[in-house]
């Protein structure tokens, strides 16, 4: 099986380099048949790496510990669940996902759009045969995961118990989707430039994919931020992370091309912007995937020790230097068809988004790689903390939020002042009643920003509000359908309109619960007995009574703990029961008998089990660490190692129910971690909203499609009829 | 004012603020950034009332825990060199004896003082897992 693997790899690389020369060749000298083998390397390729992905996974699913990666991330007590999602635990299965992923959504792309872009898409399929293909070299020359041991050990280390969470099987995957399809249009874009045909034919083609690119890298942010949430014990979201931060830095600037590029198809302005975004966002993929890779800086998430930084600076360098270059020479065809006709319109509107989300990526770049910066400044190398990235990132998000409520309302080319008060009336409306009850309900005033964040989303929804409104009055009036129904043919006519509309709400809902848990949130960290209770903002906590279980089948998370102890907690309100929470933590074993015959069994990672009470106004949270080590726990386990031995592990498990009996009869204090956050499910409703919004968005409207295979099927016999013969013409005949 | 002037004036005023908030972007980042130091670094060059990002690895039999603080020593990734330090705050799960660790630190009173919840420990999710040897029960 692993030579199979090792094979599947080197296949892979032959057929890269071969779809690289076949395309570059084609599209040179209008060799037709070259071009469509080249394409159809990609779909080679496809089917190369899904065997090679399908023999790891394999090999995980088969505990099979000869391959080295399985040994290091898997082992026969790890779930089947976790084994299937251990192969993108590793480096090496990082990159062979990395590298199937780029290469299946290659294929879908370039077959979904292989009656359009006939000249631009040679270029693009040579383009992602290289990143491709430098991915398939890292696993033959770097970190091979068909790397094998003789003979195997007979068990394996194990999935780390952090990663035992079901985000685990779909948020990297969801991640490495944006990344892989963020290269899509960068190679689309290079491959307009390098066939110098800008006009918006490719945004039009390959608009879709960016949006996908975005709403999968969007997907898996949410994703970390609820596992960050619901299973590190520390009770945040978001901590301004080096990882974190690196998936971000290309969705801000994917957001920002989602919205310039309906400059370009409107107004053929921009042009120069679009592909610097365009190639930004492949870039900072490519720089997400580096950072992450390399281990270059502190971060919670990075690899120790990797190797992998060399290869990747000198793809990012060529990467740059290439974007720069063919920008520059094609700086003649890049030209604008028309100029900004006033600050007041929605041109200018959609600049100032631009300028902003491209002014929140230079800072969270600038934060993330501050200590490089200034290492090579200064020779000391230093790093910001949260407080330097809110003290730039809040504003900013105030102001994207206000634009995106003024954009859907305000007029192309220029607004007067009559448009002005029509459609920003309502909304600032919405946002002064906002603003009024607040300070009514006696909100603080010692969170300004907060508060402009509430008035701000008033204001989006306001202006959302009033455009549906206006739209649904409009079709009823014109087809005298019921409102619902108008609603709906409404959406349906133009679905990327207004599914946009709705991804705006869905980023005001989720602002409005950033800005409340993380403003008006009360936490307390504090040790407990059994019968004390503490207050936690308006709520008393109560600890009632310590639990522990003992064996994977009784761990209530079933991610193959050995011991698990919690505790029962009454949460109440002005003396009314509210909630009664069960937190744990679960104890692995290590696989390390230096620990101990019975010790080793709880010796590995310990990880919380949060329990919540959740809710539309507030989320009760808590988060246990139990003591274990007392005298008496101590010298029960120090018995245990002594008598029994290390062949012996279901008298380990004994001596450990041993162990959870004296636990219980006399627990020690426990610390806890408490918080009542405020509107913090509404920011997991933002990310669901916003989801749904893009997918309107992205889902072609069936006449639209109908449409579009006419007029391609038109353009192309036009563009036939009027080409002189050159190189290009032969490829319109593909 | 011909368009032409107007679009120069407005791509100045425009350049100038980027300029501008460029510029304190870059020197507020270095006004508030604190140095990443090792403990050898820390116990050679640390100065009293600053701040600083250490990083290294939990010292193994040096965490206790008195109430609400939790005290421990973060030793170099290779030697010997260790700085005790007393810290308040979230404690994240992974954190154990040997496990590297980045803490905000102060130095008061000839002591270090860790920041409140900026205790930060390197989630094994993209690195291979070693268990400590050290631990014994």
């Amino acid at each position: 099986m692993p030579e199979l693997g090792r094979a599947c790899l080197l296949l892979a690389l032959g057929v890269c380099a071969y779809g690289i020369g076949a395309s570059l060749y084609g599209v040179r000298r209008g060799r037709v048949e070259f071009a469509l083998s080249g394409r159809r390397s990609v779909y080679a390729l496809a089917c190369i790496l899904t065997v090679a992905f399908a023999v790891l996974e394999l090999a995980f699913l088969r505990s099979d510990f000869s391959f080295n990666t399985v040994a290091d991330t898997s082992s026969t007590t790890t779930p089947t669940f976790y084994k299937a999602a251990a192969v993108w635990s590793s480096q090496e299965g990082s990159l062979l996902l990395w590298a199937w992923l780029l290469s299946l959504w290659s294929s879908l792309v370039l077959f979904l759009t292989r009656r359009r872009l006939r000249e631009e898409s040679p270029y693009a399929v040579a383009i992602l045969l290289g990143f491709a293909g430098f991915f398939i070299s890292l696993m033959i020359f770097y970190a091979t995961p068909f790397a094998t041991t003789n003979p195997a050990p007979a068990d394996g280390v194990g999935l780390d118990p952090l990663l035992r969470h079901p985000s685990m099987m779909i948020h990297p995957p969801m991640l490495y989707s944006g990344y892989t399809l963020c290269i899509v249009p960068l190679a689309f874009g290079m491959g307009a430039l390098l066939a110098r045909k800008v006009d918006a034919e490719w945004i039009r083609a390959t608009r879709r994919f960016a949006l996908a690119a975005w709403l999968f890298l969007g997907v898996g942010i949410m994703l970390g931020a609820r596992w960050s949430y619901s299973e590190l014990g520390w009770g945040g979201y978001w901590g301004w992370d080096a990882v974190e931060n690196a998936s971000l830095m290309p969705w801000l600037t994917g957001t920002a091309f989602l919205h310039s590029l309906m400059i370009q198809e409107k107004r053929g302005m921009l042009k120069v912007w679009n592909v610097s975004l365009v190639l930004a966002t492949g870039v900072l993929a490519i720089m997400g995937t580096f950072l992450v890779r390399s281990g270059i800086l502190s971060s919670i998430h990075a690899f120790g020790g990797a190797t992998l930084g060399v290869p990747f600076v000198v793809l990012i360098g060529v990467l740059i230097a290439a974007s720069i270059y063919v920008v520059y020479t094609r700086r003649d065809i890049l030209a604008s068809e028309h100029r900004l006709d006033s600050l007041l319109s929605r041109e200018a509107i959609f600049l100032a988004n631009n300028i902003v989300l491209v002014g929140l990526c230079f800072v969270i770049f600038w934060g993330t790689y501050f200590p490089l910066i200034s290492e090579a400044l200064t020779g000391h190398s230093a790093s910001v903390g949260p407080p330097w990235f809110d003290r730039y990132t809040v504003p900013l998000a105030l102001v994207l939020v206000l634009l995106s409520g003024i954009g859907p309302v305000i007029a192309w080319r220029r607004a007067t002042l009559a448009n002005a008060r029509r459609n920003f009336l309502v909304p600032l409306a919405c946002a002064l009643i906002v603003l009024l009850a607040l300070l009514a309900a006696g909100v603080s005033t010692g969170k300004p920003l907060a508060i402009a964040m509430f008035c701000c989303a008033a204001f989006v929804l306001g202006s959302i509000g009033q455009e549906y409104w206006r739209g649904t009055r409009l079709r009823r009036s014109s087809s005298g359908e019921a409102p619902p129904l108008a609603l709906l043919a409404l959406v349906r006519r133009n679905r990327r309109r207004y599914g946009g509309y709705i991804v705006h709400v869905g980023i005001a809902v989720l602002f409005v619960g950033v800005a409340a848990s993380s403003s008006f949130q009360h936490a307390s960290e504090l040790s407990l007995s059994p019968g004390h209770s503490t207050k936690v903002g308006a709520y008393t906590v109560r600890y009632v009574r310590p639990t522990g279980t003992i064996t994977s089948k009784e761990d209530a998370a079933h991610t193959g703990a050995t011991m698990s102890l919690g505790a029962v907690l009454d949460v109440s309100k002005d003396g009314r029961h509210v909630a009664t929470l069960t937190p744990s933590e679960g104890f692995y074993d290590s696989g390390e008998p230096s620990q101990g015959s019975v010790g080793h069994l709880i010796g590995g990672q310990a990880v919380s089990h949060v329990s919540m009470d959740g809710g539309v106004t507030r989320d009760v949270w808590s988060a246990i660490a139990p003591d274990m080590s007392t005298p008496r726990l101590l010298r029960v386990m120090n018995i245990a190692n002594k008598t029994i031995p290390l062949v012996r592990p279901d008298e380990g498990m004994i001596a450990l129910a041993v162990l959870v009996r004296e636990y219980l009869k006399a627990p020690p204090p426990a610390q806890f971690h408490l918080i009542v956050s405020p509107l913090v499910l509404w920011i997991w409703i933002g990310g669901l909203i916003v989801v749904g919004g893009a997918l309107i968005a992205a889902w072609p409207a069936p006449s639209a499609v109908r449409r579009r295979v006419r007029v391609g099927a038109r353009s192309a016999e036009d563009r036939l009829d009027r080409q002189p013969r050159s190189p290009e013409r032969g490829l319109a005949r593909v | 004012m011909s368009p032409a002037r107007k679009r120069t004036v407005r791509l100045v005023v425009a350049l100038s603020a980027a300029v501008i908030l460029a510029s304190a972007l870059i020197y507020t980042s270095f006004s508030a950034a604190s140095p990443t130091v090792t403990p050898s670094q820390l116990v050679r060059e640390g100065v009293a009332g600053r701040e600083y990002q250490l990083t290294g690895k939990v010292k193994a039999g040096s965490v206790r825990r008195e109430g609400q603080t939790l005290d421990f020593a973060v030793q170099d990734r290779a030697g010997e060199a260790a700085v005790p330090l007393s810290y308040t705050g979230q404690v994240p799960d992974p954190f154990k004896e040997g496990r590297e660790v980045i803490v905000t630190v102060v130095k008061r009173d000839g002591r270090y003082i860790g920041q409140r919840d900026s205790l930060i420990t390197k989630c094994p999710s993209k690195y291979k897992v070693t268990p400590s040897k050290d631990k014994t029960y």
